[in-house]
């Protein structure tokens, strides 16, 4: 399907701030499409796949950018770009687990492109459905992947329901390991939404990755500090180190005292159609040791309750060994 | 698809632009930057687009229309160029203002042979909206070589190592190597191999490419 011509019309709109960009978005509704750093957008666009009448690039929009110290964390505005993410020393610094998986994002140029609030807000990646196929997610009648024949290596464990892709960002997993809230404006004014609360699954809209309506708009992602300088863990496995997204990965935030796991909090992307977090596993490291021991415990009940399809089996071991090596190191 | 080959056939004529020159902070809500255009769809490639180069029809304009003519600095020049509002960076840059050193190859992302600098930052420029670059320096691998005509060090440093196989990636990979050193010097290997690591190269010439960049670290 790779064919080399321009993206099918639209009009392209370039707003300076939210306020314009909102009203656009009201305005086109479903028709409109927001791009941030068109890394996820423009692929869907040559590919006729997604085809909206009007494009609302919030590229100049400048209060939407940077990385900002607050009484209580850190903000990060939705369109400050992957690469900033890895090189800010607030972020690298305190928290580390997002400078980390923003680092294992696609390659160099994408990282450069690629923002945030699109990471965290870009479609799945099942190709069935990204070549165009008319499958449950595009509107249709059926899943192609959960089929006999389907190649569903990199689908789910958990959480299927119709659909059974899962969600291949990997900043969306460190966001739920540092219990970010999510700043969403909309016609109706702010909202602030937890980051487990933001990536939604098929059974509550198979249409859509998170709560994000088609008028409203991520502003921004907040962390709050009582993660700061914890024990981060981040590991991504996939068929490449670039360009390939994860079939698995784990993010892990860990506050250790006196040689006692006191909080933690596990989740994988890659398992389900939103991030997951382990809380079983979690629960058996708090008030242990994060050692070998608590380890296999914890992580040998990770896996629980998975219904893996015909081809990605493979991922039950995968993940309980990743919530391994959070826990206890990669050692 | 067919459907895009109809529309190329019978209508290769697009509606002007509404566009608005230069973002500017200030700017309220009656002066949203916008482009409202209905570009042609062309689905095979160049000719194509240098057939839409600078056309436009009499179809009655979007409220506030102006021109699709917009100027781009590439390479240190201002270039004047009508822009569909759709268009691809490296398809201007290609088909429109004949810079074909920049390659285009999967137009998807995936193999960086389009990569170019934009504000000395590397990014795919076959998934960069070209409007979204006005008021922003392009560098691309013409842009590299002195007045004097002596090629910049990664250049030489390419043929010294013989770097290239084939060929068709090192455009890309000279931006990626060009843009690693202007960050950061003196290099570790490592450090090289992170930061090529976005530039596919189909002949498998990476390590050549390596003693390359590492060449032009020593030398620059
Ligand atoms: C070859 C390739 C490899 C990749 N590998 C990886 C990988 O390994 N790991 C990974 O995590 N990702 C990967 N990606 C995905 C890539 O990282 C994302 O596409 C990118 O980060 C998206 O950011 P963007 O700003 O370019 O998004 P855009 O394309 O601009 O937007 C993506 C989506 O998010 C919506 N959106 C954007 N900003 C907002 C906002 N502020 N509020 C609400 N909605 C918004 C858009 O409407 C759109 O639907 C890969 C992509 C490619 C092309
Ligand atoms: S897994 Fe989801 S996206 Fe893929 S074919 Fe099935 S319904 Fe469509
Ligand atoms: S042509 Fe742009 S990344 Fe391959
Ligand atoms: S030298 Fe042939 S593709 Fe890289």
């Amino acid at each position: 399907m790779s064919t080399k011509d321009v993206m099918p019309q639209f009009a392209l709109f370039q707003p300076t701030d939210i306020e314009n960009a909102l009203d656009l978005l009201e305005k086109y509704g479903e028709r409109g499409w927001k791009v941030a750093g068109g890394q996820d957008s423009y692929d869907w666009f040559k590919d006729r796949a997604k085809r909206p009448e009007a494009v609302i690039d919030l590229g100049g929009i400048a209060e939407l950018s940077g990385i900002r110290e607050t009484a209580e964390g850190v903000e990060i505005g939705a369109m400050t770009t992957l690469t900033e993410i890895v090189e800010n020393t607030i972020i690298s610094g305190s928290y580390g687990v997002l400078a980390q998986a923003a680092s294992r994002v696609a390659s160099p140029q994408i990282r450069n492109a690629g923002t945030l609030g699109g990471n965290l807000n870009q479609d799945a990646r099942c190709w069935y459905y990204r070549s165009g196929l008319d499958c449950y997610r595009a509107g249709g009648n059926t899943c192609y992947a959960d089929t006999p024949e389907g190649m569903n290596r990199e689908h789910c464990l958990f959480g299927a329901s119709r659909c059974v892709a899962v969600t291949p960002s990997d900043t969306a997993a460190a966001i739920v390991a540092l219990d970010a809230e999510m700043v969403i404006h909309g016609p109706a004014g702010e909202r602030i939404v937890p980051a487990q609360e933001f990536f939604i699954g098929p059974a509550v809209n198979i249409t859509r990755m998170t709560v994000v309506e088609p008028s409203e708009l991520l502003v921004a992602v907040r962390i709050p500090s009582k993660w700061a300088g914890a024990n981060f863990y981040f590991e991504k496995v996939a068929d490449r180190n670039t360009w390939d997204f994860p079939l698995v990965n784990v993010a892990s935030s860990m506050i250790v005292k006196d040689g006692i796991v006191e909080d933690i909090r596990i989740v994988c992307s890659g398992v389900e159609c939103v991030p997951k977090r382990i809380e079983g596993a979690e629960q058996i490291a708090i008030g242990s040791a994060p050692d070998a021991e608590t380890a296999d415990l914890a992580g040998g009940t990770a896996s629980r309750g998975a219904t893996p399809l015909n081809y990605n089996h493979f991922k039950i071991p995968l993940m309980e060994n990743l919530v391994k090596r959070a826990i206890r190191g990669e050692a | 698809m067919a459907n895009d080959t109809q529309q190329v056939l019978t209508a290769h004529t697009g509606q002007p632009a509404v566009f608005e020159e230069a973002r500017d902070p200030v700017t309220r809500r009656a002066f949203i930057k916008s482009v409202i255009a209905t570009g042609a769809v062309a689905s095979t490639g160049g000719l194509m687009l240098t057939g839409l180069s600078g056309c436009s029809d009499d179809a009655t304009p979007a409220a506030g229309s102006v021109e699709r003519l917009v100027t781009l600095n590439i390479n240190g020049k201002s270039r004047p160029v009508d822009v569909l509002p759709n268009e691809s960076l490296a398809m201007t840059l290609r088909y429109k203002l004949g810079l074909t050193g920049t390659k285009l190859a999967c137009d998807r992302g995936e193999c960086g042979a389009c990569t170019v600098l934009i504000d000395d930052v590397t990014h795919n420029s076959c998934s960069t909206l070209t409007h979204s670059v006005r008021g922003r320096e392009v560098t691309t691998v013409e842009g590299l070589e002195q007045p004097d005509g002596a090629l910049h060090p990664v250049q030489q440093a390419m043929i010294d190592e013989l770097g290239p196989q084939c060929g068709f990636c090192t455009p890309g990979q000279v931006m990626s190597g060009v843009a690693l050193l202007k960050n950061n010097p003196s290099p570790t290997r490592e450090e090289v191999r992170e930061g090529m690591a976005g530039n596919l190269c189909r002949c498998g010439a990476y390590d050549h490419y390596l003693n390359s960049i590492m060449r032009a670290a020593r030398v620059s």
